[in-house]
């Protein structure tokens, strides 16, 4: 089995952002990422869902330390002013099948 | 007064919102609901549009969108020099109320047909054209007709939302196959209509009263306004109505698309656009008040202002 220590990125923010930021996951160079719709309370207040304006999403970027501080930077730079965000960074383990794919 | 079962379950929608009962519809359901409603709107608006001549409506629908530029550069003013709102919350606030609200439409259109009261069919094909300008307007208020703006992008979220592309292609489908290609599929989209409807507008009676605890930090002048602005833009697209010739019927419901406030198409165009505008004050104001107060109170009022214009005009 392959392992491979990096960094998790997750994006906590509104759902009417979801295409904007996918364009610049791409324009930045990340070669993935996993979106989730969410719900929650935090500093903008409780964020039920209930409504497109009320509706929050999770993203997750799987990439190494330097673009995961690229994108925190232009995300707090870009929509911290005017959206709902919460941007956090965390050491991740991310684990694949060795080279044959037999895993071990 | 006698109230239509759909606006019971709006009532019904509010009341279990209001004491905070264990209650929602699943939002894959909500989303289907809200397909057939606009679908079905859209399709019987495109099958009286094939008997039409196009040319013969140019001038109407011209009129319509010029109402649809006008209300919000009334509102705008109101809401920022008397509501002393930030320009930015006024423009905002302005473009929902100058764009329209299909689930309102609906409801009168129901009223409309309950009473047996004729009204112009092609009715929708005004309903799609006013849900644009507006959000075109409040965006021009803040940001002028600036080169820095996201043109392309903000123009894909106005054009290609949802409802417009839905409302669009229904007149298209109903225009294109006509009354006895589309009475295939009545089945689904006409016969369930009201049913349809009804669950509709219970969801967006919960929603509404979510809202209600917002209502608290805006204070009097937004409750105000959502009350009053209608009221007044309603005579507005009433008065308009009877110019164009209409009958009573399309008069009550021009009247009541004046009157409406968008809470779907526009929220989410704005969010994107204007995103230092307050998205919470234009939805509390636009679904807290003015849908719950068309929906109960505005409809059969405007149906008043249409038969007494009809009385003064002839």
């Amino acid at each position: 089995m392959f392992t491979r220590r990096t960094k998790l990125i997750t994006i906590i923010t509104e759902s009417a952002l979801e295409h904007t930021l996918i364009d610049d996951f791409d324009r930045l160079g990340a070669g993935g990422y996993t979106i989730t719709n969410a719900r929650g309370k935090g500093y903008t207040g409780v964020r039920d869902g209930r409504w497109p304006t009320d509706s929050n999403i999770r993203v997750e970027v799987i990439c190494d330390t330097e673009l995961a501080d690229t994108i925190a930077e232009h995300i707090i730079k870009t929509y911290y002013r005017d959206y709902a965000v919460m941007v956090y960074i965390g050491d991740v383990t991310v684990v694949k099948p060795d080279k044959s794919g037999k895993g071990s | 007064m006698s109230l239509d079962p759909v606006v019971l379950f709006f009532i019904l929608g509010l009341c279990a919102g209001l004491v905070r009962a264990e209650m929602r519809l699943p939002s894959a359901i909500y989303e289907f609901l809200s397909i057939i409603l606009l679908l079905a709107i859209g399709l019987k608006g495109g099958i009286e549009l094939s008997k039409q001549s196009i040319g013969d409506l140019l001038p109407d629908t011209m009129a319509v969108v010029a109402m649809g530029f006008v209300l919000p550069l009334l509102a705008f003013p109101l809401l920022r020099y008397i509501g002393r709102l930030e320009k930015v919350d006024a423009a905002s606030v302005a473009a929902h109320y100058g764009s329209v609200s299909v689930g309102t439409y609906a409801v009168a259109v129901t009223y409309l047909t309950a009473q047996q009261i004729y009204f112009e069919e092609y009715m929708p094909l005004f309903l799609v054209l006013l849900e644009v300008p507006a959000i075109l307007v409040g965006i021009v208020l803040v940001r002028g007709i600036s080169k820095n703006t996201r043109w392309g992008k903000l123009l894909h979220e106005v054009f290609l939302g949802k409802s417009v592309v839905l409302l669009l292609g229904g007149l298209l489908i109903g225009w294109v196959a006509g009354p006895e290609g589309v009475e295939s599929i009545a089945g689904l989209f006409f016969d369930p209509f009201k049913g349809v409807l009804a669950l509709f507008l219970l969801e967006m009676g919960l929603i509404a009263a979510s809202q209600v605890s917002c209502l608290r930090r805006y204070g009097l002048f937004l409750l105000g306004f959502g009350v009053v602005f209608p009221i007044f833009s309603g005579l507005i697209g009433g008065g308009l109505g009877v110019m164009l010739g209409l009958s009573i019927g399309g008069t009550m419901l021009l009247a009541t698309l004046a009157a409406s406030a968008s809470y779907i198409a526009v929220p989410a165009a704005m969010r994107i656009a204007l995103p230092e505008a307050n998205p919470t004050l234009s939805l509390t104001a636009a679904l807290g008040i003015t849908f719950p107060f068309n929906i109960i109170f505005g409809i059969p009022l405007y149906h008043k202002f249409a038969e007494y214009f009809h009385t003064i005009g002839g």
